[in-house]
């Protein structure tokens, strides 16, 4: 009984607190790639002919946990499956976080674009007693600076 | 030291292609930031304690592969790739490699 009034409590916590965090998230995402539209980024391999120019690695990585409700809900769409979109929405924000912290770092060495994005991701882990599940994302590529 | 992680130095001529070189690293945080972490794991959002191991083993990853590269006397760097994997809960291996190049 005990246990699951504790379930009960940690599902609600995770459902509030875990809204809560990723729409703060969004705003924030949103308000920063609007201020690093100016850095470009493309996946492209050559850099075209444009004169002088420096390069350099720029590398943005982020580790986001997710929270008690998600793994819930997903644990509930494993068995019958389709889209999981509590996974997805934790992807996209990851993902979406490493290229914002890459476009900044290019921007404070004065880069107009990045070349050659990468985007590594490790997986969620499946069994969160074994550690802590998270999914980890780095962006890297090549920042080009005018000279 | 030139690091890139496309095929050439954008604007430099490659004089000489010196092999492969590369860097590792595996580093844990100490067990105060896993129960943090663990807390985490109920109301979601970033592991900044986590997000600031894994900037730590990238930079440390990279000095070592730069450090190899400027042995056998290269002045860049080129086509670098990290790699991770999680090697205990609370440890993470960083795998930084690339070709090191003499270019002009």
């Amino acid at each position: 009984m005990y246990d699951l009034i504790l379930f009960l409590i940690l599902l609600v916590l995770g459902y509030v607190f875990g809204q809560i965090a990723e729409k703060r998230h969004f705003r924030s995402i949103i308000q920063r790639e609007a201020e690093l539209r100016d850095v470009l980024c493309f996946t492209e391999r050559n850099v075209p002919e444009m004169g002088r120019i420096d390069s350099a690695l720029v590398c943005g990585s982020v580790v986001i946990s997710i929270d008690f409700f998600k793994k819930f809900v997903a644990g509930l769409r494993n068995l019958v499956g389709g889209r999981v979109s509590a996974y997805e929405s934790l992807l996209e924000r990851a993902r979406r976080e490493a290229v914002l912290r890459m476009k900044a770092e290019a921007k404070a060495r004065g880069a107009k674009s990045v070349w050659n994005v990468r985007l590594e991701t490790s997986s969620i882990t499946k069994d969160a007693s074994q550690g802590v599940a998270a999914v980890e994302v780095i962006a890297f590529g090549t920042a080009v600076t005018p000279r | 030291m030139i690091i890139t992680n496309i095929e050439t130095v954008p604007g430099k001529t490659i004089v000489k292609h010196l092999g492969m070189v590369s860097g590792n690293t595996v580093r844990s945080k100490h067990a105060g930031r896993d129960i943090m972490a663990g807390l985490k794991n109920i109301f979601g959002g970033e592991l900044k304690g986590y997000t600031e191991l894994l900037t730590e083993s990238r930079e440390e990853a990279v000095a070592r592969m730069v450090k190899q590269a400027e042995a056998i006397g290269a002045n860049a760097v080129v086509n670098v790739r990290f790699s991770t994997s999680s090697v205990a809960a609370g440890a993470a291996e960083l795998f930084a490699y690339g070709t090191a190049l003499v270019v002009e």
